[in-house]
This record gives structure tokens, C-alpha cells and sequence, in this order.
């Protein structure tokens, strides 16, 4: 018999992708892995910032990272350092889903790793539809975007666990309010860990490393003492 | 542009609930968009007329509810929507709200022809 009915279903409608992200979250749990997701507009300094971080931190503990990317440009530049480093080609995607982070996992030794930095497609509205099983949201902003991102992008800012302001070396040549920036960031997301950095001087950047030495020395110590990244959405 | 992703999210949810219900056609999916969301319903719609050809859910017609954001003032409770937040609130200047409303994106229900083997609590 064909009559039309309604079926209900209630659901989310990325709860596939949330669970294939809770898939990425325990095998990285289970190899003590703690994994970042960075998220910036093209040339805010993604990979600036990962250059400088794996500079600092490579000799203190074993990192990898994974870029979303359509060429493998920052790869190259990446491997240059001697860590392991994976392109996902995103074929023109404009994000980094949880099914992409899979495909490349098997490539990774995660026993081998400590630091798991993933960065993923420049854009500041996709990606923060996707979750991808990491342990914190790193959104990076820089002064030459201007002030009024967090207003015109709240999803971004909303899900992030730790903004970055950098090229705060251009504080001294371009109009940019801090307090106003800050203002529009923690309206929606109070008590967010802000580290304003210059990856070309260098400035600011030892908090971060700070930051990422506790995390994972955190990792290290065992499941309860890591960093609850919220779920949001 | 992510609108790809989700709509090929959606379409996987729809067609799983649609076998699980034995339905040999889909012809309406009711979604719920919050403004913040960030989805623009012409881009799923526009995306689902490509993925959803060849299935049962290719004739669906996609209906959206559109849900307004809504903030709430964390220091007086004056609640307001996407238009009057400049970043603090527009009753009493504080600096810490939250979200109300506006950020779901949701498959409420799907409406489908076809025989009810599957289906253990069939609704008319």
C-alpha cells in the first residue's frame, strides 16, 4: 500500500560527521595523541605558526601535522623540518571534514606522535560546520583582516577554544581596536584562552608554546586531565 | 560553499531513515535552519537537485523552517535578535550574552510513500 505518511527524525543533521569525529577522537585518545585544529582566512598565518611552533617545540616532543590543502606547498615547507606532515587534498573543498582526517590517519604513526597539528582550509565559515574529532578549536586572526571579523563570522569565533591575533607587529601602522575585537570575541565565547602573537618577530609566541606544552603534559598524565574542548554544536 | 558536505549529510540521513521505514519514495524533507547557523537553503537545495538524482528522495521537495537568531543578555536578561547585536547589549551595554536560539540545523521529519514493513511506529 502507498499512502504518503511523515516519518520523524529529529536529528542533527551533521551527527554523521560528529560521529565519525568521535571515531578520530578515541583513536587519538588511545595513543595519548593531542591534536589541534587550526583555523584561519587564507594568509592569516596558519602555516607561519605551525613553522615556528614545530621550530620550538621539535626538540621537546614528537610532532606531526596534516594540511587540507590542494597543493602540497606548506607541506614541502613543513617537511623541511623533519617531522612527519600529511596533505588531505581537499580537491577544492572548502573544509576539513571528519571523514577526510580518517582517510589520512593510517597514514600517521600515532604512537609516534604527541602533537597533532591539523590545519585545516583557509576560510572562516566552513570549517566550523565540521568537527573533526581534535581536541581544541585554534582559530587564528591577524590585524590585517581589521577588527570586525568576530562579528561578521560568530560561528568561528563562537567554536574556538584559543584565538590567536597575529601580526600584532602591524599594530603600529594600521588602525585596529583590540578592546573592540576582544569585545565581539568573548560576547559569545567568555573565558576564551587569547594569545595575541607576531609570527614574524616572534612576539607573544612563547605563551602559546606554553599553552601547548600543558596540553600535552596533560595528555600524558591520563584522560581526566585533559583539556575539555567544549562540544559546541 | 560547505553546503556540499551537509547536503551530502543530509541526503545519507534521509535515505537511512527512509529504508528503515520501507518507503519506495521521499517526498518532503522538513528542515529546521537557525540563522546562525551558517547554511544557506539555496545552496542545499541547489546541491540536493544534483546528489539526491537516481535515488528515492530525488523528487523530494526540500521545506525550510527558518529559525531567527536570538541572544540573551547574561547581566540583565534582555533577550535580542542577529540585528541589534553590535557586540553588547542593546538594553544595558553588557558585554556577555548568549545564545537563545537560531544555531540548530536539523531533519525534523521526512515524508515518504511506500509500504510500512519496517516501520514500528508509523504516525499518519
Amino acid at each position: 500500500m502507498t499512502r504518503p505518511r511523515k516519518v520523524e527524525v529529529q536529528e542533527q543533521i551533521m551527527s554523521a560527521n560528529d560521529a565519525l569525529a568521535a571515531d578520530v577522537r578515541a583513536r587519538l585518545d588511545a595513543a595519548g595523541v593531542f591534536a589541534i585544529n587550526l583555523m584561519a582566512s587564507p594568509g592569516a598565518g596558519k602555516t607561519s605558526l605551525i613553522l615556528r611552533t614545530v621550530e620550538a617545540l621539535k626538540d621537546e616532543m614528537r610532532l606531526a601535522a596534516v594540511d587540507g590543502d590542494v597543493v602540497p606547498v606548506d607541506v614541502e615547507k613543513i617537511a623541511v623540518h623533519g617531522i612527519p606532515v600529511e596533505l588531505i587534498n581537499t580537491g577544492g573543498n572548502c573544509h576539513l571534514d571528519a571523514n577526510m582526517v580518517i582517510s589520512a590517519l593510517p597514514r600517521l604513526d600515532l604512537e609516534a606522535i604527541d602533537l597533532l597539528l591539523v590545519e585545516n582550509v583557509g576560510n572562516l565559515i566552513c570549517p566550523a560546520s565540521f568537527k573533526l574529532g581534535t581536541h581544541a578549536n585554534i582559530v587564528i586572526a591577524s590585524v590585517p583582516e581589521g577588527d570586525d571579523k568576530p562579528y561578521k563570522y560568530p560561528a568561528m569565533f563562537r567554536g574556538a577554544d584559543v584565538l590567536l591575533l597575529n601580526k600584532i607587529d602591524y599594530l603600529a601602522v594600521q588602525e585596529f581596536d583590540v578592546e573592540y575585537f576582544r569585545r565581539g570575541v568573548e560576547a559569545l565565547n567568555e573565558g576564551l584562552t587569547f594569545f595575541p602573537v607576531s609570527c614574524r618577530t616572534g612576539e607573544g609566541l612563547e605563551a602559546w608554546y606554553n599553552w601547548l606544552r600543558e596540553q600535552v603534559r596533560r595528555k600524558k598524565a591520563g584522560p581526566a586531565a585533559t583539556l575539555q574542548a567544549t562540544e559546541r554544536r | 560553499m560547505h553546503e556540499l558536505g551537509i547536503t551530502e549529510q543530509l541526503l545519507h540521513l534521509t535515505l537511512e531513515h527512509a529504508e528503515r521505514a520501507g518507503a519506495t519514495r521521499v517526498t518532503r524533507l522538513n528542515l529546521v535552519i537557525g540563522e546562525l547557523s551558517s547554511v544557506m537553503d539555496e545552496s542545499v537545495q541547489m546541491y540536493w537537485e544534483i546528489i539526491a538524482r537516481g535515488t528515492i528522495a530525488e523528487q523530494a521537495e526540500l521545506h525550510f523552517e527558518r529559525v531567527p537568531g536570538r541572544f540573551r543578555c547574561l547581566a540583565c536578561g534582555a533577550e535580542f535578535g542577529m540585528s541589534e547585536f553590535g557586540g553588547l547589549c542593546p538594553q544595558c551595554g553588557g558585554a556577555r550574552v548568549t545564545v537563545v536560539d537560531g544555531d540548530q540545523f536539523r531533519l525534523d521529519s521526512i515524508e515518504v510513500e511506500g509500504t510500512e514493513v519496517n516501520d514500528p511506529t508509523p504516525e499518519g
